[in-house]
């Protein structure tokens, strides 16, 4: 049974058994060669298993990219208060699928990768942060940590080792910023999720006000391939500052939409119209955001890029999360940014100023250009306001908000003026 | 901040500040007076850093940074002036307005708003937006406190005094980002004997008490520190007057009595005290009614009745009366023989501020027990029966007498009523001297815990009422010799030379923040 979509020039790594539904349970994912990675960590020090992450250059894969080794080393050692391991597998940033499916498909990779980690950062508990309107995979989720339990991998002395370790899977209850990581801790506390103000970071007080170190469910699943094989293996894919591979959860105008697991080398163009097979018949494409709504949109001449972090980066974008949305010339981008800001007006904690006021009304502003009553005084008005909120929120939503407008106003300004001038619209329908 | 920490230097526009470290942006700006806006900072509460006002740029921050929360670094620096803060302050004030019903003119917030203040002071003159704004309506929170959720920044002030420092978190912020409006978690109403202190801590005017509300405008309102006198805590306030009468009470900062706090009780109390029919003029009794004279008049009276005084003198204090008028009286009686004094203190339960345990609603409902009970005045219950069958001087101050029995002070060769009401029972007195109540003259009152504290004069005493340091000095004066006192500071001196619990003490020393005198500090107890 073939996952959607497999394409020969993926690296499958994290994927390779996406579409299995053997590997879901234990038995399948230990004949798959699963927790021979915790065995080996095991058996080695605290400290060396996060050098070897170190090493590897495993980058954060929930958005900023933070080298995850170094934020392991954060945390301390001494043992005087409990350290948390919290997995951030709230996944909400519009456009990004890859972590429901390393849950689903391969829930003990992920489970694998939460008790290394706890290992290595001298946790003795850990949860899953999981947003609630996944509620079939918190059933597997959930099923996969009672079969770990049963089979030692979780609990008193795992595998003999004395270490101990407690999971527990914990559901979210609708918000986006709960996948901010401070906003994750407030919400695993039982607050409000409204991120934390930095510093302290959560490495010095995180989740009940003890050092915490927060990764991404991708993050974490890549740590068994990486302790089992070594960093020079892990190192094979990739660039120098950006190795490994990495889930592109592709969406949009595409004809063959998913998750493409490739090497963090791999050309972003190619990945749009080999891979995914580039617009339907018909069709060209307009723009692409490569990395979830947060992030700038590339125009099709920008696409020419390898999928590193500073490849997309050089390319005027950023990788982001990896949810790669793609539009056609179908794509009223007046629209489709007034759709996105509305997001996160709806979803802004209300916190900073900035961004609760500023989020509302650009959504106003674009929903008036929209109907045709946008003024040509709109544009500038509304790159000030987007630059009065980013970089002046205690979280990057605000940046995150003002984002696809700045962007999209610089590439596609002349979809703002059709509306504004002639009340009409470029989207070839 | 202990002593010992160690210090850092910074600069913050231009001017150059050693603080020591842990020393917030904000408290450092603050020692070289400059005040950077904030709207979510209050001294004391939590600092969320949400509001972004207080903004600043730091040499080598690639963002500005809040100046409320971020800790100085040896040589940062800071400026709060530049292009970028100010255009980021502007910016807050813009948003903060863009559903703000601009409402000043029937604000009970205007003249004391932070948002009126700043959005002067950034001067935007024309709106950008558009499109209309979102009308939420107002809405009681307690049966006192009306909230205007137009008005509301979303400061989270309110929210965080009632979790912090009252610990008990009724009020939160219902719904997210531009949805959210304060309210209780219920649909009912909330009673907190704290809950006003909410409306002092808005910075705008989105929690009024219905009480002042549309009563005055905060611009016409005399400011004038006193001691709230419902209880024995003795809270530091600002008595806001109008019109010679005091409209509200706003807490004044005192960290030894009350911080920033103050309860409902006092504020509800003292914006009714003095009610009632007022003694204005000074009478003397003619046969079988009263009879008003002039002071002159008044007080050969109280000289002609000492002297040939017999059978000792009795007296019926209020323990709300000053410690200068209480001296007073007890050297008036000493001239007939003191014969001993009582009062009576209203008492209610006490309700301990959690979050600043320092500050309750005491169970003694006056403010100055403790300052009679250190001239020799005795707490007794039943203030009538220490006084039946008495056949001497009777001294009443201040109480009101309103409960007394039939036939009261009949026995009394003489009885002198000091007060500033005029009850029946005080219509029986030979000598009625009026007074003015505590906002209406100078004056100390001695709280539970023995701290002297001054209030000043924040209203004209209606008709001739004068304080007794005045009036009964100058009886004093023709009895016993010496001069007559110039002033209440001149009363409290003589005073502290007499009595051991003020020894040391002056007006200079209390000051506005009051003082305990170090022997009473010593054999201190609590009441």
């Amino acid at each position: 049974m073939a996952y959607p979509y497999e394409h020969p020039r993926e690296s499958r790594m994290l994927s390779q058994y996406f579409g299995d539904q053997d590997a879901i349970g234990i038995d399948g994912w230990l004949e798959r060669g699963g927790y021979k990675a915790l065995d080996k960590a095991l058996g080695m020090a605290q400290d060396d298993v996060i050098q070897v992450v170190k090493d590897s250059g495993l980058r954060g894969r929930g958005g900023a990219g933070f080298p995850a080794g170094l934020k392991w080393s954060f945390m301390p050692k001494d043992g005087v208060v409990p350290n948390y391991l919290a997995c951030n597998a709230d996944e909400s940033e519009p456009g990004t699928f890859k972590d429901r499916e390393l849950m689903r498909w391969t829930p003990h990779q992920v489970i694998e990768g939460i008790i290394i980690c706890s290992y290595a950062i001298r946790a003795r508990h850990a949860y899953i942060y999981i947003r609630g309107e996944f509620v079939d995979i918190v059933r597997v989720l959930n099923r996969a940590v009672v079969e770990a339990y049963e089979r030692g991998y979780l609990g008193p002395s795992i595998l003999g080792s004395g270490y101990e370790l407690d999971l527990t899977v914990h559901t979210g209850a609708g918000a986006y910023i709960a996948g901010e990581e401070t906003g994750l801790l407030n919400s695993l506390e039982g607050r409000r999720a409204e991120p934390r103000v930095k510093p302290p970071f959560p490495a010095q007080r995180g989740a009940f006000g003890m050092p915490t170190t927060v990764n991404n469910v991708e993050t974490l699943a890549s740590v068994p391939h990486i302790v089992l094989n070594g960093a020079d293996w892990y190192r094979q894919w990739g660039t120098e500052k950006s190795p490994g591979t990495k889930l592109f959860s592709c969406c949009g105008h595409l004809q063959r939409p998913g998750n493409y697991e490739v090497a963090l080398d791999f050309n972003l163009k190619d990945l749009v119209y080999d891979l995914c097979g580039g617009p339907p018949e018909g069709r060209e494409l307009l723009g692409v955001i490569p990395g979830g709504s947060s992030v700038p949109i590339l125009t099709v001449d920008e696409l020419d890029c390898d999928v590193s972090y500073e490849g997309i980066e050089a390319a005027g974008s950023f990788q982001g999360s990896g949810g790669l949305i793609a539009m056609d010339d179908s794509t009223c981008m007046v629209r489709a940014v007034r759709r996105m800001v509305e997001f996160y007006a709806h979803e802004s904690c209300g916190q900073c100023t900035p961004c609760r006021e500023g989020t509302a009304w650009l959504a106003k502003i674009l929903r008036r250009i929209e109907r045709g009553e946008g003024r040509e005084e709109d544009i500038p008005l509304l790159l000030d306001i987007g630059a009065n909120m980013a970089g002046k929120t205690i979280c990057p939503l605000s940046d995150s908000a003002a984002v696809p407008v700045v962007s999209s106003i610089q590439k596609f300004e002349y979809e703002y003026m059709a509306h504004i001038r002639d009340g009409s619209c470029t989207a070839k329908r | 901040m202990d002593s010992e920490s160690k210090l850092v230097n910074i600069t913050i526009d231009g001017a150059e500040v050693a603080v020591p470290e842990g020393t917030t942006i904000l408290d450092a700006a603050a020692r070289l007076g400059i005040v950077i806006p904030r709207y979510c900072y209050h001294p004391g509460l939590s600092a969320p850093a949400q509001c972004r006002m207080c903004l600043v740029e730091v040499e080598g921050a690639p963002k500005p940074l809040p100046a409320c929360v971020q800790q100085v670094q040896d040589g940062m620096v800071v400026s709060t002036d530049c292009v970028e803060a100010r255009k980021a302050r502007r910016s807050v004030i813009e948003f903060l307005l863009l559903n703000h019903p601009l409402d000043c003119p029937i604000c009970d917030a205007a003249g004391q708003c932070m948002l009126q203040d700043y959005a002067y002071e950034t001067g935007q003159l024309r709106r950008r937006a558009v499109e209309p704004k979102v009308v939420l309506g107002r809405d009681h929170v307690t049966s006192e406190i009306v909230y205007f959720g137009d008005r509301c920044i979303l400061c989270t002030r309110c929210v965080r005094f009632m979790d912090e420092i009252a610990q008990e978190p009724v009020l939160q912020v219902v719904n997210r980002g531009h949805y959210g409006y304060i309210d209780t978690m219920t649909d009912e109403l909330f009673e907190h004997p704290f809950s006003m202190n909410i409306v002092d801590v808005c910075p705008v005017g989105a929690l009024v008490n219905e009480d002042f509300l549309f009563k005055a405008r905060s611009w016409d309102l005399d400011q004038t520190p006193s001691i709230c006198p419902a209880c024995s805590q003795g809270c530091n306030v600002a008595l806001g007057t109008k019109e010679n009468r005091v409209v509200r009470l706003k807490p004044r900062f005192n960290p030894e009595v009350n911080s920033y706090w103050m309860c409902d009780h006092g504020r509800r109390e003292v914006v009714r005290w003095g009610a009632g029919m007022r003694a204005e003029v000074p009478m003397v009794r003619e046969a079988d009614r009263l009879v008003p004279v002039d002071w002159s008049r008044a007080l050969d009276a109280v000289v002609e009745a000492l002297q040939g005084a017999a059978g000792g003198a009795k007296a019926i204090v209020d323990p709300g009366a000053s410690n200068e008028s209480l001296y007073i009286v007890r050297k008036l009686m000493d001239q007939a023989g003191f014969d001993g004094g009582g009062f009576r203190v209203p008492r209610g339960p006490q309700y301990v501020l959690k979050g600043f345990p320092k500050l309750a609603l005491r169970e003694d409902r006056a403010a100055n027990a403790r300052g009679a009970e250190a001239l020799g005045f005795e707490r007794v219950d039943d203030i009538y029966g220490a006084v039946s069958g008495h056949q001497g001087v009777l001294f009443v101050l201040e109480e009101r007498l309103e409960d007394a029995p039939a036939g009261f002070a009949d026995g009394c060769a003489l009885f002198i009523y000091i007060g500033s009401v005029l009850s029946p029972a005080a219509r029986r007195a030979h000598i009625v001297l009026p007074s003015p109540s505590f906002a209406e003259m100078d004056g100390t009152f001695t709280n539970f815990e023995g701290r002297v504290q001054r209030f000043t004069q924040a209203l004209l005493p209606p008709g001739l009422a004068r304080p007794l340091w005045m009036s009964g000095s100058a009886v004093l004066a023709r009895l016993a010799g010496g001069e007559p006192f110039s002033s209440a500071a001149a009363a409290f001196a003589a005073l502290a030379d007499e009595v051991g619990a003020y020894s040391g003490l002056s007006y200079e020393k209390i000051g506005l923040t009051g003082a305990v005198s170090a022997s009473a500090e010593s054999g201190a107890t609590a009441s």
